[in-house]
């Protein structure tokens, strides 16, 4: 995948970077990464649903529904979405205080909209208006930002963090957190307030694992010793390790993975679906599949050096980040050396909800790169 | 003002670029955790959990064996086995049992009795155990529940065999039944040898030959998914059926021992006195072992258990009754061989005797007396006094150790565990038992068969056909060999040596054994009435007292509850020349022996000697 400019005299003729796909504002490389990702995610939960076509053909339309959410999104122009930000992240506040005060009941809590094949939650909506609000707010004076301006960043990002963490959803409140903090240190915190922050945070741990609910405290400890509850807590960690090693390198082969099969992986069509090709794919296919992330993680960090405005770089910057902190998660609790909460392996596992948000950030990375005015 | 504003835009740019790098290798850092980490799990450590993952899904499933079959010595089947579907859950795997079962009665009838016995069984059984709540489903209950069963994790539809006795109620205190393994039983026997089996002997020939009947348990590598359903069969090590029963009984005779029997509570035992062989041995009332076999309900128990005629009680092995008259010929015997008695030696019969200087009288049955009474006269007759002064001048001890000789007081050694030993009254006994002197009253009393001595009609048989074998004991058996399950090896069932009584004189057999056929063919042989041209039967007549009589009063049949009349009891060999046959019959409160107990003795043995078939 080339992953520099594609540019021809024709199109800086026209003032556009990027020839007839950046017309449409798309952007090949990564568009193709998505693709082939896509592809590779589908063919992963055939295996994983038990062969099941009708949940496949579901996840299709799903990511189709991205791929045009995505398409759509990069039509807007950068500005746009620039003076959009701050009404964005107000409503996605107010969603979330909406759902807090009259969301509270039984298991339709964090739901708001039932749209046929995808569920759309606030939370996912604000995982895309924190780093639009961060970006437009530290954009708005030269970068790096003062002390205030990093504080008040800084709070932007904590509040709808701390409301989605009491819904409870620990996965989505870190997924949010990332983005915020992403365009923070992009924007240049200093390395010595990171350091210090980092020891500040490690001092305070004790803190928040008192704040931490049981099921949650639970989580992290069988973490370190899933062998502990080896049928309750620790039950995932321990089957999606068996079926990860079992795979080796080669793999047991496509729809041959006796974990996933027979059903010892749970959850082995979502939040699990690693475990189900690190099986049947063995070291090889998870090695394609981790360079695929890759490659899409530096094709958008590529995209976000090359816009133009703070704000963009920024925004672009972030966008990528939140879509590595998915894989890296989603993967570390997999393969038990992170705690098991609610992320998943993005655009491979089964579900709507973030695969739209995904998608849209990728259309907001496909709108900076490809709006871009060729400087005089 | 471009200057400044392009200055500031470079250096932001420059920064982002920076921080946008750091960033990127950090990305390709933490990435390469992740690839070594994944390397770890699957090169380094690939073998072990290639192993977990193999142990995850095969699993040993146990093969139960099918048990052996039993037959009588003619090849009639006395217990089988039938394919049955049932209906089992595993509380392990069901997370809401009350629910479950709840719902599951919208699917097959499952009656209360069903819900007891599962809970009953449930309380017994492991968690894991898979537990039957409806037995014997219907082909149509089958399909219905197939086709909701992913409704219902944890229940399942097994295919099992379970046993039948086709013969019912007739040869119950033979065969006894199985049962399914309570939790007494699962801690005794071994675990593995038993996986997968529910069922196991619980009385009679399917207890005692258990370790021949129940086979051995075969294996099957299976690959099942996480809730435990079998996904398909991987290696298959086939269970060793259980060796098949051939026993001595005859079926035929049996029958007709019980029809002899008609509605007479009691017991008859036929014994071929040269194998030691259990020809017949009916307790009646019997009852149908079939309902234990799947788990009898609470209310058909307490039916059979507080039946007044008590049906589950196995008297003929268990049933202690006063062996009264027919422990005679062997007090005779006693008598001649210690040296007590001659034959010809005569004792006079006023119908009472009085020990020296005692006023007490043990009356004679006959009122009067027998007058001038030889051995002969006193065993035909069944004269009391004659015994009284016998078992006088015997004396206890010698009375015991040649008793003992008959397995009086002592296990016979059948190959049915539920056997009692009966009691054989002695000076240590009472001392142990009673703390209590021996006193000699009680040695006249143990002379005519009354007072402490208990025996069992197997143990009267058993006695019949050593005094037939002219001392010679053999232990009674009712199997007689145990087979291959396709027939082509048969090894005779294991038997104990038999024992020969030290035999001072043969005439002394001989002379008992006469008086035991004038018994019957003698002019005034209290079993006369049994004569038959056919063979020639040696017997003795008995009666067995419940109720005492006080001194001076007299014995009345008709005025007591029947309850409280006499057992009567008859043993018998035949034919007396060559004995193929030996009987013991007891009839509860049947009265008197010669009338009552010998006929049904007497039919037995034209049965089985003259092939004569129930009527």
């Amino acid at each position: 995948m080339n992953l520099g400019p594609l540019n021809s005299d024709a199109d800086a003729r026209q003032g556009l970077l990027g020839g007839w796909p950046a017309r449409l504002h798309i952007d090949m490389p990564l568009l193709t990464g998505l693709l082939v990702l896509s592809a590779l995610g589908l063919m992963v939960l055939y295996s994983a649903t038990g062969q099941d076509w009708e949940q496949v053909e579901k996840q299709v339309w799903r990511l189709a529904l991205g791929f045009v959410v995505m398409f759509g999104v990069a039509q807007l122009h950068p500005v746009r979405l620039q003076r959009w930000s701050p009404f964005l992240y107000g409503a996605g506040i107010l969603l979330l205080l909406a759902v807090m005060l009259f969301g509270d009941v039984g298991k339709g809590a964090q739901r708001w909209l039932d749209l046929k094949v995808l569920r759309f939650q606030p939370s996912e909506m604000v995982k895309i208006a924190v780093p639009m609000m961060v970006a437009w707010f530290l954009a708005a004076s030269p970068l790096p930002p003062s002390w205030r301006r990093l504080l008040a960043g800084a709070i932007l990002t904590a509040v709808p963090v701390l409301m989605i963490a009491k819904q409870p959803d620990l996965g989505t409140a870190l997924l949010v957190a990332s983005a915020g903090l992403a365009v923070l240190f992009l924007a240049g915190v200093s390395y010595r307030l990171i350091l210090g922050l980092g020891l500040a945070a490690a001092a305070s741990l004790p803190l928040v694992w008192t704040l931490l609910r049981d099921y949650q405290k639970q989580r992290i400890l069988t973490l370190f010793d899933p062998e502990s509850d080896p049928l309750g807590a620790g039950y995932h960690t321990i089957q999606a390790k068996i079926a990860i090693g079992s795979g080796g390198i080669y793999g047991k082969g496509w729809l041959n993975g006796t974990q996933s099969q027979l059903e010892f992986v749970p959850e082995k069509h979502t939040d699990f679906i690693f475990a189900v090709l690190a099986e049947e794919f063995g070291l090889v296919g998870v090695l394609c599949l981790l360079t695929l992330y890759i490659l899409i993680i530096l094709r958008g960090l590529y995209m976000a050096t090359q816009a133009q405005s703070a704000y963009g770089r920024l925004l672009a910057g972030a966008v990528t980040l939140v879509f590595f902190v998915y894989a890296f998660v989603n993967v570390g609790m997999v393969i038990g050396i992170l705690p098991v909460v609610g992320v998943p392996l993005p655009l491979v596992s089964y579900g709507g909800t973030s695969l739209v948000t995904l998608m849209a950030g990728f259309g907001i990375l496909m709108s900076i790169h490809t709006h871009r005015k060729l400087l005089p | 003002m471009a200057g400044p504003a392009l200055k500031d835009h470079l250096r932001e740019t420059r920064l982002f670029v920076g921080r946008a790098a750091v960033v990127g290798v950090l990305i390709v850092l933490l990435t390469a955790g992740l690839v070594v980490r994944l390397g770890y799990l699957q090169v380094t450590l690939h073998d072990h959990y290639r192993t977990l993952s193999s142990e995850n899904r095969v699993k040993l499933v146990p093969l139960p064996p099918t048990r052996g079959l039993i037959y009588d010595r003619s090849g009639v089947l006395l217990a089988d086995n039938y394919p049955t579907y049932s209906l089992e859950i595993t509380p392990d795997q069901v997370g809401d049992l009350a629910r479950t079962l709840e719902d599951l009665r919208h699917v097959v009838t499952i009656t209360d009795d069903d819900l007891q016995r599962f809970h009953r069984a449930r309380r017994q059984q492991q968690r894991f155990n898979s537990i039957p709540i409806r037995l014997k489903l219907s082909d149509e209950e089958v399909a219905r529940f197939a086709v909701v069963r992913h409704r219902f994790p944890g229940v399942d539809i097994q295919a099992r065999l379970l046993r039948r006795y086709p013969e019912g109620d007739k040869a119950v205190h033979v065969l006894g039944y199985v049962g399914r393994i309570n939790q007494q039983e699962q801690e005794q026997i071994d675990a593995a040898a038993y996986a997968g089996s529910t069922h196991i002997g619980k009385l009679g020939i399917e207890r005692n030959y258990e370790a021949e009947l129940h086979g051995e348990v075969g294996l099957q590598q299976v690959e099942v998914n996480a809730l435990g359903r079998v996904i398909r069969v991987l290696e298959t090590q086939a269970p060793v059926p259980g060796q098949n029963l051939r026993l001595h009984l005859d079926m035929g005779l049996q029958e007709a021992a019980i029809e002899a029997l008609g509605e007479e509570t009691g017991a008859a035992v036929a014994i071929d006195p040269k194998t030691g062989g259990v020809l017949a041995l009916v307790s009646k009332p019997g009852y149908d072992p079939n309902p234990f076999v799947e788990g009898i309900s609470g209310g058909l128990y307490r039916q059979l258990r507080d039946d007044p005629e008590k049906p589950l009680y196995n008297r003929a092995l268990r049933g202690l009754y006063p062996p009264g008259s027919t422990i005679k010929p062997f007090m005779a015997l006693a008598g001649l061989e210690m040296g007590a008695v001659t034959a010809g030696q005569n004792k006079f019969c006023p119908g009472f005797y009085q020990l020296p200087g005692q006023s007490h009288r043990y009356r004679d049955w006959k009122k009067g007396g027998h007058g001038v009474v030889d051995l002969n006269k006193a065993i035909v007759e069944s004269c009391d006094v004659y015994f009284y002064d016998l078992a006088h001048d015997l004396g206890i001890d010698r009375l015991h150790k040649f008793l003992s000789g008959f397995s009086f007081g002592r296990k016979t050694g059948i190959d049915l565990t539920e056997e009692l030993g009966g009691l054989l009254p002695s000076r240590e006994w009472k001392e142990r038992a009673r703390r209590q002197p021996w006193y000699p009253g009680e040695t006249l009393i143990a002379g005519i068969g009354q007072g402490y001595m208990l025996t069992t009609p197997l143990q009267l048989a058993a006695a019949a056909a050593t005094l037939a074998n002219g001392g010679r004991f053999v232990a009674p058996r009712v199997a007689a060999a145990v087979e291959a399950p396709d027939g082509s090896v048969s090894v005779p069932a294991p038997q104990p040596p038999p024992v020969q009584m030290p035999v001072r004189a043969k005439a002394n057999w001989q002379d008992v054994m006469q008086g035991m056929l004038d018994v019957v063919e003698g002019q005034r042989g209290t079993a006369r009435r049994i004569r038959t041209d056919a063979y020639r039967i040696a017997g003795k007549t008995g009666t067995a007292q419940v109720f005492t009589v006080g001194q001076g009063e007299e014995y009345d049949e008709d005025k007591i509850d029947r309850k409280l009349r006499d057992h009567a009891l008859f043993i018998a060999f035949a034919p007396v020349e060559d004995p193929r046959i030996a009987v013991a019959v007891l009839i509860e409160h049947g009265g008197h022996g010669g009338a009552v107990a010998a006929p049904i003795a007497r039919r037995i043995m034209d049965v089985y000697l003259m092939g004569e078939q129930p009527p």
